[in-house]
């Protein structure tokens, strides 16, 4: 344990400091999300009811396409001066290494889903929710957003070494990231828009804890056999 | 000690390591030789733990390596061709986060002096994105040694420094070397080889093709057995 959890907090600090200092992943992310934003609020009349159907798919949108770009340069940075082989042949078990990653990579995403989201519901007049439902809705993005990262950084570090690895990564995510997508689509939708059927939401997240949990053990495991690719 | 038993490396249909066997005892400097594509870099890398080999065996203290014996790990210290450093940091920030990798108590007035030793006390809380290659060498030697390690691997550490750097870096070495530290290097610079190293052994072709004692003898003598055996075919 010596070896997986203060690496790991080491790890996750230095990304997240290293952002603070170039601000380079939470920009581009952030820039994407308003630009998507911005373009569907002039695209759909937000005083139409039937548009409100579209800010839970919006919200997983902007999760899934700005998380990749986060994703892409998480590990991109780390080939810059083989950044990884310092990291290996420290005394740091391989699995620090997708935990410290996990960590960071999940509070870039859930920061641009902090500021993002709020903007989506003001472009869109969207109500504001309260009580169970916001409980239910953060719990829903939250498990959702989990479950991309722990499938994203595992990908994201096999995707590293490809000459491509930009192209690659979402050919490898998308497949494996379509029931979490569904789950977190069709809660939030419920949790948004269908207020009255919350306790319906409650199966998909289930269904999203139990691929949370699934993946992230997988990715836990597997990390070493990557690094040796 | 360090000792490798018939180790192999095939990358793809290539073979770059035929059987390396190599025991190297605590307190040793070697010089690593031979030619581009001899297998030198590659030999050391699968003992600092970066490459697996294909067959054989790698020996630490006379115990096959095992992926979680982090105690050895923490003992080693590599320097590579990359600096492993990370650009947006400062050379302290780099030495903190690399402390924390090591779990280092209290690493401040090891950092600092440190920093000094090679030449950067003006730049410590610069962003080394802006250094030359040479001070970025300085500073990636004072990252492989910052956890005090008793083994040393070094692949051309000598590339990119001054010679006011070289002979600093040089000192260094014999100060650690003076303290029973095993230093492993890879090298093509020769009178460096003469100052640092004891022993020096050269590979070709993925094999051992010579492993001779080299105290005292002039930098000729070490090309002269480079060009004889290194470059024989």
């Amino acid at each position: 344990m010596k070896h997986l959890f203060a690496p790991a907090m080491a790890i996750a600090w230095k990304d997240l400091y290293a952002e603070w200092k170039t601000k380079q992943t939470i920009t581009t992310m952030l820039i994407f999300s308003g630009l998507v934003i911005v373009t569907f609020s002039f695209a759909f009349d937000p005083s139409n009811q039937a548009v409100s159907a579209l800010v839970p798919g919006m919200i997983w949108v902007i999760t899934i396409f700005s998380g990749i770009l986060g994703l892409n340069r998480s590990f991109m940075q780390e080939k810059q001066n083989d950044h990884l082989h310092g990291l290996m042949v420290a005394p740091v078990d391989p699995s620090a290494i997708y935990l410290g990653k996990c960590m960071a990579n999940l509070v870039f995403v859930l920061l641009v889903q902090l500021i993002s989201v709020p903007l989506l519901f003001l472009l869109f007049d969207f109500h504001v929710i309260t009580g169970v439902g916001l409980i239910y809705f953060v719990m829903i993005v939250f498990l959702g957003t989990f479950g991309f990262i722990a499938v994203g950084t595992l990908l994201a570090a096999l995707a590293t070494h490809s000459k491509s690895s930009e192209m690659l990564l979402p050919i490898l995510l998308f497949p494996l990231v379509t029931p979490i997508v569904i789950a977190a689509v069709q809660a939030t939708r419920i949790v948004l828009v269908d207020q009255e059927g919350v306790s319906a939401a409650l199966s998909w997240m289930q269904l999203m804890a139990a691929y949370d949990v699934i993946f992230f053990v997988v990715g836990f495991l597997l990390f070493e056999h990557v690094l040796e690719v | 000690m360090i000792e490798t038993i018939g180790i192999t490396k095939t990358i793809g249909e290539k073979m770059i390591l035929r059987g390396v066997n190599l025991r190297i005892n605590q307190g040793e400097s070697v010089a690593i030789l031979g030619t581009n594509g001899a297998g030198k870099s590659t030999w050391l890398k699968i003992v600092a733990g970066l490459l697996k080999q294909s067959s054989g065996d790698v020996l630490l203290d006379g115990v096959p390596r095992k992926k979680d014996d982090y105690s050895k790990q923490q003992r080693m210290g590599y320097l590579g061709h990359q600096s492993f450093l990370y650009e947006a940091f400062s050379p302290v920030e780099n030495l903190h986060f690399f402390a924390k990798l090591y779990q280092l108590k209290s690493p401040d007035e090891r950092i600092h002096k440190l920093i000094d030793d090679v030449g950067l006390s003006f730049f410590k809380h610069e962003p080394i994105r802006s250094f030359s290659r040479g001070m970025i060498q300085r500073l990636a030697i004072a990252r492989a040694i910052l956890h005090e390690p008793n083994v040393l691997l070094l692949d051309e550490p000598h590339t990119g420094l001054d010679q006011q750097a070289v002979s600093l870096f040089n000192r260094l070495l014999l100060d650690l070397k003076a303290e029973g530290v095993t230093i492993i290097m890879v090298t093509h610079d020769f009178p460096q080889i003469s100052t640092i190293c004891d022993r020096a052994v050269i590979l070709r072709k993925g094999r051992i093709a010579e492993d001779e004692w080299i105290q005292g003898r002039p930098v000729s003598w070490i090309h002269s057995l480079y060009d004889g055996e290194a470059l024989s075919s």
